[in-house]
């Protein structure tokens, strides 16, 4: 790829781009002589979603209560950090091919994969969103009265919720880029023209690689709305006092690094 | 390698009607043995593994350390820096590899590239907090001290903030391991490779994987030391 071949390379990556495109909306005959792309595209996405809510729901509502209950307690800091930790260590291919090569191919197995990644993010975040709310809130609604429960319930987990559900976000985005990698272990999800070409073809590899980018994207960008729906109104006062104003950081704030 | 190992299971095959039990590798199962014997053939994905990891974070970091003292001046830089390095990191890898593919071809530069735009938020965020997170009696304790604004970043702010640099460099380092056992996609390597060539044996993947982690793990506490070495203040300070 020389400075001089600048045209012919747009033109080229151009084309391959409206290949990619054409694949996605319009159904056609591929290498492998199956008919593929355009709406033969809808199974594989909706296996792509059930597998990607399925995991996320399961670590949920694993991890969620855990991660609440530690904070509440503001104890096992110990094993949050060193669950998400090994978490981050631990290759997510790593883990698929671990559950395809001892538990076999399936939907199942590769669920549970999935929910094994989607645990650390969810339980730091719940663990770590509650501990950072002030102390002198929490004391001030047992002051009230709240019990322990009660607590949680309308004090904490309202102030923790930007954090909480930032965790959730960041596993559900993980798990569909992670679930490209179904078919690998028999699960058909977006991922199979990427891993098979042989019987989508280039094009149908291209399209697939930015329909999961724009699956993930959606998914952030929805989620964040959702977000912004369920923040209590109070919280974002919270901003305005401090040195400076750093909206675009306080607002996309992650749990602090262990 | 696949090959070989169909070799194995037919020629294990004829003798296994005879003796009954099939050996470890035949069941595909988790064989020390193997393992113990096989080990060098890890090597070299191992090294393209590191190589790649090391430069991406480097190139990430560099590139980072200069966007973030950019921003650190001029405030209004945060917001659309952080929006953008966060659209290119929830793309995921996989996607990002083959959406770079057209452009840049099969190799090592794609992975790198992809890479690189994964380490891209966590350590500009990391920066930027290190350097509001300085304290503003340390700011103006340098200032009386008659310090001009460029000494007062790297002989006040840039130290105070290694703790936060050091903590996102720690995090892209591992996530960097962990995404670069994709690479293989790409075509370029690592130990991503080994454990696609023979995905249903037991000792290939628990290996492959294994080194991941030691590689992660390893890298981890180079950058922890590194740390107590250019910040010997923050231990004593702060206790975890």
């Amino acid at each position: 790829m020389g400075a001089g071949e600048g045209g012919p390379v747009i033109l080229a990556v151009l084309g391959q781009l409206g290949d990619a495109v054409r694949f996605i909306f319009v159904q056609s005959e591929g290498p492998g002589g199956a008919q593929v792309g355009g709406h033969q595209l809808l199974p594989l996405l909706r296996e792509h979603l059930l597998v990607t809510v399925v995991a996320v729901s399961v670590a949920a509502a694993i991890a969620l209560p855990l991660g609440l209950w530690l904070g509440h307690t503001r104890r096992g800091s110990f094993l949050v950090v060193s669950i998400t930790n090994a978490g981050r260590a631990v290759p997510s291919i790593g883990v698929v091919f671990l559950f395809f090569a001892f538990l076999g191919a399936g939907f199942r197995n590769i669920t549970l994969a999935l929910v094994l990644l989607a645990i650390p993010p969810i339980l730091l975040n719940a663990y770590a969103g509650i501990r950072t709310v002030d102390a002198e809130t929490v004391d001030a609604a047992r002051g009230m009265g709240l019990t322990g429960l009660q607590v949680v319930r309308r004090v904490e987990l309202p102030l923790a919720l930007p954090l909480v559900f930032g965790g959730i976000k960041t596993a559900t985005v993980n798990v569909i880029a992670t679930a490209t990698l179904g078919p690998e272990a028999g699960v058909v999800t977006l991922g199979d023209p990427i891993i098979n070409p042989s019987s989508y073809g280039e094009a149908g590899r291209l399209g697939a690689a930015i329909l999961v980018a724009a699956l993930a994207i959606a998914a952030e960008v929805g989620l964040s709305a959702v977000q912004r729906r369920l923040e209590p109104k109070g919280l974002e006062f919270a901003d305005v006092p401090g040195p400076r104003r750093r909206p675009a950081i306080i607002k996309r704030k992650v749990a602090p690094i262990p | 390698m696949s090959a070989l190992t169909v070799v194995a299971q037919a020629g294990g095959g004829f003798f296994r009607n005879r003796s009954g039990t099939p050996t470890c590798e035949e069941r595909n199962g988790l064989c020390p043995a193997w393992i113990a014997h096989h080990l060098d053939r890890y090597a070299s994905p191992f090294w393209q593994h590191l190589v790649l990891v090391l430069v991406s974070v480097g190139a990430g970091f560099s590139n980072n350390f200069t966007l973030a003292l950019m921003a650190h001046r001029r405030r209004w830089l945060v917001g659309p820096f952080v929006q953008l390095t966060g659209i290119l990191y929830t793309i995921p890898s996989l996607a990002a590899f083959f959406l770079l593919l057209p452009i840049t071809g099969r190799g090592s530069l794609t992975a790198i590239i992809a890479l690189t735009a994964y380490t891209l938020l966590i350590l500009f965020r990391n920066v930027v907090d290190g350097l509001d997170g300085v304290p503003d009696e340390a700011r103006d304790a340098g200032r009386g001290m008659g310090l001009t604004a460029r000494q007062l970043l790297w002989r006040v702010e840039l130290p105070l903030a290694v703790p936060a640099i050091m903590a996102g460099l720690r995090v892209a380092t591992t996530t960097t391991v962990g995404l670069a056992a994709l690479a293989f996609y790409a075509g370029a390597g690592g130990l991503g490779a080994p454990m696609e060539a023979d995905k249903a044996f037991d000792s290939n993947i628990v290996v492959a994987g294994g080194l991941c982690v030691i590689m992660a793990v390893g890298l981890d506490a180079m950058l922890v030391f590194a740390e107590r070495v250019a910040a010997p203040w923050a231990r004593a300070r702060a206790a975890p």
